[in-house]
């Protein structure tokens, strides 16, 4: 099975040029219809699509109807769906009913697209992102439309192309609007390891999985006998659980010895679960493009158990490209007490290979 | 300066077409029967009987003026020398021919296993360049063992271990601090010591805060090793309180030089407090470098490292120079002998036919070509410089960005610099992994290219983005004018189909060579 579900969400980026953080709320979708306001995200989806069938000209491709696919991709082969809603239940019905169909689903679109792609993705399919929304955290979307169609038509040729788990994160635009971020971390999804279309053509060697994997590996290694690990959610956790057992990808977990002893643990799980005094860690990585290490996805880590803790024995594991990637270059930590929350700001040490560690600055 | 490229007419801006031999690999020439000058009394090789070949290699069978011919054709479509290659730290300079006649004349005849009473001219002139270069930099001894940079600052690493381990501390000091600008060879080479790496990040100024450098000194700090200024060409101020902060927690402090163009003769390393430093002769001092010859990273030091510099050290006792190879706390060697002796050659005459006061100018004039080129690039559309908030003028380089471009077009910097070979410039130097700044070039000027130069590279990247925005297609798809058409880069990572040589190439694609 060599085809490629493909779908646009074309009101993706609308909210952009007028500072709305988002385009989730249906009444812009509306007001763009009846405007006649120029949609950017049907422009990025062709210029994806023209690199793909420039690499994979015989590319079977299966899309939705007019602005959905079908417009972009004439020769498609269409996926019928009850009446257009404008809306993201489009979405959810057209990848459903490419279960099992295609062995890739391209969308265009942005955060909340590939939350509702994700979602709707019930037999994990690998999907891909061709980058149109306001905003983009997710590891899901190419850097380029050009590239997404090129990792695209790679992956199509090559069945031994590898997947990697990718985070679906998605920011409560309600909240945004109001000056409060709150990236989410909604769930994970298989995309494909963009071979070949790495940003630096000379890095050539460069293997950032790996070096995860080695800093875990000596993390694992040095984990102090009969202390309690507070591990954290997200895909870096999720291979460090994976070498002790295997946990949660979105929850918080706890290990002891070597094993993970219990999974997806409450806020007063976890504190009691330090009643009887143990020594314990917290374990973290960097979720998304915003920077936070606490108070996003992960709020079970609560101002008391930290407290309960202790700051300093925070731990924080993060491949330097995510690091590298921050705008401005820091951490950030909202624990709901403000009090901890300025304690906690300064320089952090962050774990980013095997004897290698990079100090950026926590603000909150 | 070169002469310059005057007054260029519309055609040679237009009409570059590079050299493109249609030519299999050398392996596949031969024909049986073909060969060079034979000569009948050649001596046999006196090998000892277990390294004598028991059948004959299986090269290809060529006439001397074929193989000559496909050489010659291999270095026209490399490009070489030929091109404007204002390739950012790298800072590419003209090797005098003289240099390559000297080192013939001198040392091809020479061994290092001669006794030193037969060697006394190649060692005084080791002698020589490293009093120079003690005087360049306040040192106290230079050692030109290291075969390159990273070699030179892996030779720290070393001389940071030795020391830390003679006062007993080596156990406690085990962390080495750099920052995410240095080259990569710093931290890399801490790494292979066996010292963990902290990295500092950029902050407001374009580098980090002394209180970020204080929230990671203390007992374990073997050593801090940094460039400045750093490849965005932004000069750190605080380098002097760095420098004392991690002196006074223990640490030794190591100034990576490969930035030393702009700055030369202008600061001296020792002053600044710093231990030891390093120079790449083959990039400052106008040694070749790359495909031009191997390489040195001469590392100076001050006295109180100097019983741990690499053996054997030239020594001058009296008017005579010996080789002293019984110091007890050397960290042996790096390298085989002396280093790359050809390169320390040409490195010191290019630097005596310099001297003091050239020296100064070829910093000023490579500072100036700079800020005229940034002047120049800040007119482009679509370009940007890196920390557009730190407004004090960049030193001999500056990092920029056409990521502007990219989101317009959809051509990222490696097109556009795919193109530019079109118009006979040299591929660009993008940037050091991270890559901090999207779709990154780096462009260096140096003393040696002309304003004729300089001005024709800006106009033709010009030309290249005014193309992506008119027609991306033939951006994407360059280079056109070149020997070779755009590489693939996926292939890179599959050790299925690359090969590094023929044995390996007939092994891995054997049955593309059968169905030819």
């Amino acid at each position: 099975m060599t085809s490629i579900g493909f779908l646009v969400n074309p009101y993706a980026g609308i909210g952009g040029p007028t500072a709305r953080k988002g385009s989730d709320d249906p009444a812009l979708a509306a007001q763009a219809r009846s405007d006649g306001m120029r949609l950017t995200a049907p422009l990025r989806a062709v210029r994806a699509m023209t690199a793909l069938v420039q690499m994979y000209p015989s590319v079977d491709i299966l899309t939705g109807p007019g602005g959905l696919g079908q417009d972009i991709a004439p020769a498609a082969s269409i996926l019928p769906i009850n009446a257009l809603s404008h809306s993201a239940s489009d979405t959810s019905a057209l990848v459903a009913g490419m279960q099992g169909k295609v062995s890739l689903i391209l969308f265009c679109g942005g955060d909340g697209t590939a939350r509702d792609v994700a979602a709707a993705n019930v037999s994990g399919v690998p999907i891909l992102g061709i980058p149109a929304g306001v905003k983009m955290h997710s590891g899901v979307f190419a850097r380029s439309p050009e590239r997404a169609g090129q990792a695209a038509a790679a992956f199509l040729k090559d069945p031994d192309q590898p997947v990697e788990l990718v985070e679906i994160l998605d920011i409560d635009e309600a909240e945004r609007r109001s000056g409060r971020l709150s990236a989410q971390l909604f769930s994970v999804a298989r995309s494909p390891v963009a071979r070949g279309v790495r940003q630096n053509p000379k890095a050539g060697g460069g293997d950032l999985l790996a070096e995860t994997d080695a800093a875990l590996a000596e993390y694992v290694r040095r984990m102090e006998h009969g202390c309690l690990y507070i591990l954290g959610p997200g895909t870096t956790m999720g291979a460090l659980k994976d070498r002790l057992g295997g946990g949660t990808l979105l929850g918080v977990d706890l290990a002891r010895d070597g094993a993970i002893v219990d999974r997806d643990l409450s806020e007063e799980q976890l504190l009691m679960a330090l009643a009887d005094g143990a020594k314990a860690r917290i374990v973290l990585t960097v979720v998304g493009g915003q920077g936070f290490i606490l108070g996003r996805g992960n709020q079970q880590i609560s101002g008391r158990l930290i407290n309960r803790v202790g700051i300093d024995r925070i731990d924080v594991i993060c491949a330097s490209d995510k690091l590298n990637a921050l705008n401005p270059q820091e951490l950030t930590v909202d624990t709901g007490d403000v009090a901890l929350d300025a304690r906690l700001a300064g320089y952090w040490q962050v774990t980013t290979g095997p004897g290698r560690r990079q100090v950026v600055r926590v603000v909150h | 300066m070169t002469a310059p490229i005057a007054n260029r007419t519309k055609a040679q801006f237009t009409g570059f077409q590079a050299p493109r031999w249609a030519e299999p690999v050398v392996m596949e020439m031969g024909c049986p029967g073909r060969r060079g000058v034979v000569f009948d009394d050649a001596p046999a090789p006196d090998l000892p009987k277990g390294a004598i070949r028991k059948t004959a290699p299986a090269l290809p069978e060529l006439t001397e003026h074929d193989a000559l011919r496909h050489y010659l054709h291999l270095s026209q479509m490399t490009l070489g020398m030929m091109g404007v290659s204002l390739f950012g730290t790298c800072t590419m300079k003209y090797n005098p021919r003289i240099g390559e006649r000297a080192a013939l004349e001198h040392l091809a005849d020479l061994h290092p296993l001669q006794h030193p009473d037969t060697l006394q001219g190649v060692l005084e002139l080791y002698d020589n360049f490293s009093d120079f270069l003690c005087e360049v930099s306040g040192m106290d001894q230079f050692v030109f063992q290291a075969g390159g940079g990273a070699d030179a600052a892996y030779t720290h690493a070393c001389v940071t271990r030795a020391y830390h381990a003679s006062r007993g501390e080596l156990e406690q000091r085990d962390q080495i601090i750099t920052t995410i600008q240095t080259h990569p060879c710093s931290p890399a080479t801490a790494n292979t010591a066996g010292f963990e790496v902290i990295t500092l990040s950029l902050e407001e100024g374009g580098y980090p805060s002394v209180e970020q450098l204080k929230s990671v000194i203390g007992p374990r700090t073997a050593a801090l090793m940094v460039n400045n200024p750093d490849d965005m060409g932004i000069y750190n101020p605080d380098i002097k309180e760095w420098v004392r902060l991690v002196h006074e927690a223990g640490g030794l402090c190591f100034y990576d030089h490969a930035n030393f163009n702009g700055v030369m003769t202008r600061l001296r390393a020792r002053e600044l407090g710093f231990d030891a430093c390093m120079y790449m002769l083959h990039k400052t001092f106008g040694a070749p470098k790359g495909g031009g010859g191997p390489a040195v990273g001469a590392y100076g030091c001050a006295e109180h490292l100097v019983p741990f510099l690499p053996s054997p050290l030239v020594v001058k006792d009296g008017d005579r120079y010996t080789l002293d190879d019984d110091r007890p706390q050397s960290i042996g060697r790096v390298r085989e002998f002396w280093g790359n002796a050809p390169q320390v050659l040409k490195a010191y005459a290019w630097a005596r036919a310099m001297g003091a006061e050239g020296l100064r100018t070829a910093a000023d004039i490579s500072v100036l070509a700079n800020n005229y080129m940034d002047k120049r690039l800040s007119e482009v559309k679509g370009v940007s410089r890196s920390n557009p908030d730190v407004t004090a003028p960049r030193m001999e380089m500056t990092r920029h960005s056409v990521e502007q471009v990219t989101k317009d077009t959809g051509c990222t910097i490696v097109d556009i610099s795919n193109r530019m070979t079109d118009f006979g410039i040299d591929a660009l130097w993008l940037s050091h992994e991270p890559w901090l700044v999207a779709e990154p070039f780096t462009p260096e000027a140096g003393e040696l290219w002309s304003r004729e130069d300089i001005d024709y590279w800006i106009d033709v990247m010009e030309h290249v983005i005014h193309e992506a925005y008119e027609t991306p297609e033939v951006v994407k798809t360059a280079p056109h004018n070149a020997p070779i058409h755009q590489i693939k880069g996926a292939d890179m990572a599959d050790p299925a189909q690359w090969a590094t040589t023929w044995r390996a190439y007939t092994r891995k694609h054997a049955k593309r060579l059968a169905a030819e």
